[in-house]
């Protein structure tokens, strides 16, 4: 390996022996009672686009907790943060353009314009 | 820029990272952000069926529920025994590591058996693709067959989606067991695909799933033989990476799949 890649590595290194552990045994209690809720909202009879957002909602704070803590995001340089999350989220958002063809679909039948 | 530095005589050859961590991360990085657009596709089919279905089944029992949240269960453990491993190796604590990589593969071989087990009872009780092959002897319940009937897409989104995380987890799995063992692990993969190809019966889908493995051990031997070395902390860290991903998905996955199709009595 590159001698700037070592050091990279080393760098790096360095700064995850400055994190707690504990704070992953939290984020991993955390991410348990997220899921306990979750499936207590499943049993709930509620309307599918209303369990949807909210369900969705509470993955999106489970997901945030992963990428920040586990995948060490939280710890990166800004610009990294910004331009991999950023990147991601406006792609994902572009697909999410489609999804009011689905409810189109379900109030008004295939054949309606 | 390199040229520069020597005519100064300084010790910074390199030109400094723009991203402040070493290439195989960034790298790593960016293939997570195009396999996350491969999922949000699957996923966003999945909702847009799910959305615009009125008669969209709810076949998921109980016992499916406690199933999934169980498999939720040992991904998010094997996401802190990852992230443990990730700090023993950069402490260089090689023993603890080892320990912490194989309690992720564990708890990883734990949730594809659970998912596997709950794919054959879906399969025989009638829930199924034109492209698995029929169980013999098992015509299944009516409430599935009605499933397949009259809203074919949901067998179709299902096992699509879960079965594309399914192999994700299985090559966390493989790439986890070289990062640990390196060529010790290759055998032991062999042993795994004979088992799971044949105490799997010829119906099921898993038996030329398991085919998957063999793959595996053939390009890890590639990788191995063509470049042999001692993975470094960074190596563990980008590992883990790929293995927090793959739990990332199935956060998706367990509400939209499964709770959002929960058979409420």
């Amino acid at each position: 390996m590159e001698a700037d890649q070592v050091a990279l590595v080393e760098q790096v290194a360095e700064q995850h022996r400055h994190h707690p552990v504990g704070q992953f045994f939290w984020v991993w209690g955390g991410l348990l009672i997220l899921t306990g809720i979750e499936v207590y909202l499943g049993y709930q009879n509620l309307e599918p686009a209303r369990m949807l957002s909210m369900l969705m909602g509470l993955s999106i704070i489970k997901a945030g907790l992963i990428i920040a803590y586990f995948m060490h995001m939280k710890f990166e340089l800004t610009r990294m943060r910004w331009i991999t999350m950023g990147s991601l989220v406006f792609c994902l958002a572009m697909m999410l353009v489609f999804l009011p063809d689905a409810f189109r679909l379900l109030h008004l039948g295939v054949g309606a314009r | 820029m390199a040229d520069v530095a020597v005519q100064h005589g300084t010790a910074q050859v390199y030109e400094p990272s723009l991203f402040g961590t070493y290439s195989k991360k960034i790298g790593m990085w960016l293939f997570l952000l195009s396999d996350s657009l491969t999922f949000g596709a699957l996923l966003f089919a999945y909702t847009y069926g799910r959305v615009s279905a009125p008669n969209w089944p709810t076949p998921f029992h109980s016992e499916s529920i406690r199933n999934a949240t169980l498999m939720t269960a040992f991904l998010l453990t094997s996401s802190l025994t990852m992230v443990l491993a990730v700090r023993a190796a950069v402490d260089r604590r090689p023993k603890a590591q080892l320990g912490y990589l194989l309690a992720t593969m564990a708890c990883g071989i734990a949730f594809v058996i659970l998912h596997g087990k709950e794919w054959s009872n879906l399969i025989a009780e009638g829930l199924t693709l034109p492209v698995f092959p029929t169980v013999p002897g098992h015509h299944g319940s009516k409430e599935f067959m009605d499933v397949a009937g009259t809203v074919p897409q949901f067998a179709a989104t299902f096992f699509g989606l879960t079965g594309m995380h399914m192999l994700h987890v299985t090559l966390g799995v493989i790439y986890l067991g070289v990062i640990a063992l390196r060529r010790k692990f290759i055998p032991i993969l062999l042993g795994l695909w004979l088992v799971a190809w044949l105490a799997t019966p010829a119906y099921s889908p898993f038996h030329y799933g398991a085919h998957v493995l063999l793959v595996g051990a053939i390009v890890c031997s590639v990788i191995l033989w063509l470049k042999p070395k001692m993975y470094d902390s960074g190596d563990v860290e980008v590992a883990g990476l790929y293995w927090h991903f793959v739990d990332l998905v199935w956060m998706f996955i367990f509400p939209l799949v499964y709770l959002m199709s929960t058979k409420i009595v």
